[in-house]
This record gives C-alpha cells, sequence and structure tokens, in this order.
C-alpha cells in the first residue's frame, strides 16, 4: 500500500481538462488497439470477480444457492468481526482527524516554515512497511493493552499511523484551495479564539477534503490484515482468513460483500470530489447506477 | 489521547500578519508547541516502533550490541527471501506497470467525465489499495483447487491444465495476484500523468508531418518516461512490503520475507531469536528506503513535465 499519489482526490480545483481532445476523429486502428486493451486488461481485472460470484453461489448438485451469503448473516464470529471492524474505522477517522486537522491548520496559519517538515512525517509510513512496524510495536503495545486493556479497538493507534499519508494528502488539498488564512484573519480581529476559527471557520471550508480523507480511512481499515493479525486481534479480515481453512464459500462471499462495500465508498468519494464547491457539479445525465 | 487542538497558551493574542511589539517579547519558538501533539504521537506510534526496530537488529537476547543477527540474515536461507521478494517484486512490477500504463492510456482517451473513466478509476482504488487477503481468496475462487477456470478447463478440454492449481500456492501464484494488484495501483499512480499530455503537442507533431509513432517516440514517450520509472519503483515498493495477499495465499513454507517476519512473529520456534526478525525488518526498511529516495529523485525529474 506504498502509494503516494492515490485515488483520494485532493481538495486542489483542477485546471479544466482540454475537451477537444477525445472528440477527434481518429485512425481506426488506434481506436482498435484501445479497446483491445481496455476488453483484455478489463477482462483480467474482471475475472476473479466475476469467479468469485460464480464459487459463493455453487449448490450443492448443479443448482445455484445462496447459502455462503446467507452465512454471512448468521455467523456470530463474522457478524462480531464486521461489527468490531466498522467501529474501528469510525474511532480511526475521529482520531485521525483530530490529531491532524488541528495540527495542519495550526501549520498553515501560524508556522508555515514546519510545513515540509510535517509533510515529510506524514509520508513516512509509506517508506516504513506495516509489517516492519509490527516487529517493533510489541513493547508499546504492551502498555497500551496495560493502560487501556486488551481491546481490538486499541489498534486504532496503528491504523492512525497506517491512514496518515491519505489523510495528509486530502486535508492538505483543501487547506491549500480555501483562503484559510485572510478568513482565518477576520475572525480573530472580530475576537474569536482558536477553537472557535477551527470549528466554525476551517472546518466548514474543508468539508470535502474531510470527508474525503474519512472515507479512503474508512476503507483502509476494512481492508488491513497485517497488523491486526499479527497483533492477535480478530478483525473482518482475520475472520475472513480464519474462515477460509474451514469454508471457502463463505469466505469468498465475505470477500465479495467487502470489496463491494469498498467500491461504493470509493464512487461516493468521487461523486463527493465532483461536487465539491468551486467545481461545476457534474452533469445529472452523466450519473450511470453503480454496477 | 494527547491529541487536543492546540492549547490556548501558545496563541499570542495578535494574527500572523500583524507581528506587533508584544510579540517580539514572545520566545520564537512559542507557536511551535502547537505541533507537540502530532509529533508526540507519531514519536510513540512510529518513531519509537522503528527505533526499536533498528537498535534491536544489532542486539542479542539480552540486549549486549552484536552482529550476528545481521550476520544470519546475509547468509542463510533468510537471504535467498530476499532474493526471492526482489525478484517477485521486480517481476510483477515491471508487468504491473507495463500493462497498467497500457489500461491509463486507454482510460485516458475516454471522456474525462464518463462513466468508464469513473468506474474504472473507482474499482482500481478498491483492488489496488484494500484487496489484500480478499484478493487472494478471489484467486482461489478462479484457479484454486475447485476454482471456475480450474474446473472449466477440467471439465471442457478434459486436461488437467496448470497441475489443478498448485501452481497458485507458491511463487508463481504471488507473482500472479500481485500483478493482479498492480495494474490498478498503476492506473491510478499513472492516469494524471497520461492527462497531462497536452494536445497541442500532438497538433504541432502532426502539423509538422509527424506520424502517430513519431509522436510517441519522441514526444509523448520521453515526457511520460520519468512518470512511468517512477510510478515502477512504486509499484515495487508496494509489493515488496505486501504482506496480506502472500498470508491468505502461501501454504507451505516461506519464500518472500514479510513472511519469514511474520513466522518470526507467531511461530514457537523462533522464540528467544527476536534479534534475527529485527534484522530482516531493518532489511526491508533499507530496500524500501533506497526504492522511494530513487522515487523522490524521478519524481522531481517527472515534475518538470507535470506542471
Amino acid at each position: 500500500m506504498a502509494a503516494v499519489n492515490t485515488s483520494v482526490p485532493d481538495g486542489r480545483t483542477r485546471p479544466p481538462r482540454p475537451s477537444a481532445r477525445s472528440r477527434r476523429a481518429r485512425p481506426s486502428p488506434v481506436s482498435a488497439l484501445r479497446w483491445a486493451v481496455l476488453i483484455v486488461i478489463g477482462g483480467y481485472l474482471l475475472l476473479p470477480l466475476l469467479a468469485m460470484a460464480e464459487f459463493s453461489t455453487r449448490g450443492t448438485a448443479t443448482g445455484r444457492s445462496l447459502d455462503a451469503w446467507r452465512e454471512i448473516g448468521s455467523n456470530a464470529d463474522l457478524l462480531g468481526a464486521i461489527t468490531m471492524s466498522l467501529e474501528l474505522s469510525a474511532l480511526t477517522v475521529v482520531a485521525t482527524l483530530i490529531l491532524l486537522v488541528p495540527t495542519m491548520t495550526w501549520v498553515h496559519l501560524r508556522v508555515p516554515r514546519m510545513r515540509r517538515l510535517v509533510e515529510f512525517a506524514c509520508l513516512l509510513p509509506l517508506t516504513i512497511p506495516a509489517i516492519v512496524l509490527v516487529v517493533g510495536i510489541g513493547p508499546i503495545y504492551l502498555w497500551v493493552n496495560y493502560l487501556l486493556g486488551d481491546s481490538p479497538l486499541t489498534l486504532t493507534f496503528v491504523y492512525v499511523i497506517l491512514v496518515l499519508p491519505y489523510a495528509h494528502r486530502a486535508i492538505d488539498g483543501g487547506l491549500g484551495s480555501a483562503d484559510i488564512v485572510t478568513l482565518a484573519e477576520a475572525a480573530r480581529s472580530l475576537g474569536a479564539s482558536w477553537p472557535r476559527v477551527l470549528v466554525n471557520i476551517v472546518l466548514p471550508n474543508i468539508r470535502g477534503a474531510v470527508i474525503s480523507a474519512s472515507i479512503i480511512s474508512v476503507a483502509l481499515v476494512l481492508g488491513e490484515f497485517t497488523v491486526a493479525s499479527l497483533l492477535n486481534f480478530d478483525t473482518l479480515q482475520v475472520v475472513i482468513n480464519l474462515l477460509g481453512k474451514r469454508d471457502a464459500a463463505v469466505s469468498v462471499a465475505v470477500s465479495a460483500a467487502a470489496l463491494l462495500f469498498a467500491f461504493v465508498l470509493l464512487y461516493a468519494l468521487a461523486q463527493v470530489a465532483s461536487r465539491r464547491p468551486g467545481t461545476v457539479a457534474a452533469d445529472a445525465t452523466e450519473e450511470g447506477p453503480t454496477p | 489521547m494527547s491529541t487536543e487542538a492546540p492549547p490556548e497558551a501558545v496563541t499570542p493574542p495578535l494574527g500572523p500578519a500583524s507581528p506587533g511589539a508584544r510579540r517580539r517579547r514572545l520566545p520564537w519558538l512559542l507557536p511551535h508547541l502547537g505541533l507537540l501533539p502530532f509529533f508526540g504521537y507519531l514519536a510513540v506510534f512510529l518513531l519509537w516502533p522503528t527505533y526499536l526496530v533498528l537498535i534491536g537488529a544489532f542486539q542479542d537476547d539480552r540486549g549486549r550490541p552484536t552482529l550476528r543477527n545481521v550476520r544470519t540474515v546475509t547468509t542463510s536461507d533468510y537471504l535467498h527471501g530476499f532474493v526471492r521478494s526482489i525478484e517477485v517484486s521486480a517481476t510483477t512490477a515491471l508487468a504491473g506497470s507495463v500493462l497498467g500504463a497500457l489500461l491509463a492510456w486507454a482510460v485516458a482517451e475516454s471522456r474525462p467525465d464518463g462513466l468508464l473513466r469513473r468506474v474504472t478509476v473507482a474499482s482500481c482504488g478498491v483492488l489496488a489499495q484494500f484487496g489484500g487477503v480478499m484478493l487472494a481468496f478471489a484467486f482461489l475462487a478462479t484457479f484454486g483447487f475447485n476454482g471456475v477456470v480450474t474446473l472449466f478447463l477440467h471439465d471442457h478440454l478434459g486436461v488437467n491444465v496448470l497441475s489443478g492449481g498448485t501452481w497458485l500456492y507458491g511463487l508463481t501464484g504471488l507473482v500472479v495476484v500481485y500483478t493482479y494488484f498492480q495494474i490498478p495501483l498503476m492506473l491510478i499512480v499513472f492516469l494524471p500523468a497520461v492527462d497531462n499530455l497536452r494536445p497541442e503537442w500532438r497538433e504541432a507533431s502532426m502539423s509538422l508531418g509527424g506520424s502517430t509513432w513519431a509522436y510517441w517516440r519522441y514526444v509523448a514517450g520521453p515526457a511520460l518516461a520519468p512518470s512511468f520509472f517512477g510510478a515502477a519503483l512504486l509499484l515495487f515498493a508496494n509489493a515488496f512490503s505486501s504482506y496480506a495477499t502472500a498470508a491468505a495465499l502461501v501454504s507451505q513454507g516461506s519464500p518472500i520475507v514479510p513472511l519469514q517476519i511474520g513466522n518470526f512473529l507467531t511461530s514457537e520456534v523462533a522464540l528467544g531469536r527476536g534479534g534475527a526478525g529485527k534484522a530482516l525488518a531493518l532489511g526491508m526498511i533499507v530496500v524500501v528506503a533506497v526504492v522511494m529516495s530513487l522515487y523522490a529523485l524521478v519524481q522531481r525529474k517527472a515534475a518538470t513535465w507535470l506542471r
């Protein structure tokens, strides 16, 4: 997961793309090549996903059966893990925002020369693989578990670190696109306190960026396996993996459901990004149903 | 958690644009205290663990300095683990970057706000970053012992191609599944660069009598090259750091470094040999740091075109 440039739309309003480009008539060999690429590579990407649908609906003899999908709703371990992962992602989002938004706003307004350092610090987790982090984090988690108990929710502390690069990118874009400095100065000169500036002035202006950061964090936490499994916490991915040893069909069904859920999240993220104030709202006719 | 908003005490009454006489009396450092919670958190949950890995790699079980861990890691089977890890990462980075770049080109030619583009970008985001265990199961459903493709080939062609799916659980399987998530990652990283190719460049090339081939060979190709190599490096680091997919897929042994490290953390046998695990982790940091530094260099070059 070492992507610096992710699909997270940063808040910067992109310059309008040249639109004359794809409209022009082109020689057909290029167009044919383009479709061949789309079909072959797209097909390769789709094949395992379709196979999941087939595999998880296999009946006993010849017919189809939704038993594996029904099992998701009745398996207590699985439901517990899903709840746990959802709670974890909510907690991670809150903690990340509490840590990052005030800090980055402060840097933006008061200590701009620290900006590069904060950015560097936020990108650091990309250079330190999660598996390496787990190796060193044992002693720290002894303390965390001693102080806060042995709940899987304590994973939040590491997850905040893991989502840092992505959340930073989103929020940085948001802060860059709104004229926070002027607004904050105006509010301060009218007597607003710093917390008030943060809540009433900054937050509403970077709402889109905050939503982007939240969605990417949720998706990342729901998909995380490395840290949870090696610290022995039963999150969704850990349970999917364990279940796979016993009942592959159910594991495949949950995996498909989780991927679908992540897709809906990211598609919604793209929609949110295109509705950002300041950008032209997407044409309503272009909104197809999510497949 | 110590993640409160910057304390009121460090905020002088005047805004940043009006450094009055009163401000000058305050120590210069004071506003920087607002960053303490952030860096404090990072120190505890990122820098301290990393420090423990770095130090632990050079200590024996009683905390005395030693080079034995590093020697273990650089001489035995663990060294092969590094070689295999690098081979897997390089192969999948190469395949993923070429195929992903082709896909990015095909998608960039479509309508900017079209459904094809939006669906492709969103699904690539899912497959590239949230796959892990789930992708391993997707491939078990496809090429595993009872996978769709395995059964299809067996039933309809009557052949036991690919030895019934055993290849999936070893190194070959890793390469195939890793490539599967490298392609979407390449699309996400590389698409902005392709988007930035100016139509005027193509027009200029055409009006000077250049063919499509000449345009790609002399204009678009060189302009995209730094971004392409940067993205390929990123893909390498991505594959090299991955643990989840391999852990869910590989059934026997620990062919690659992340699995070897995982082994150290979970198995009883490895108890009391934590130093070697940390030395392995140190090796991973070194490799990824080298790759990411190269990435930063290439990225600087790419930025000249991405303006």
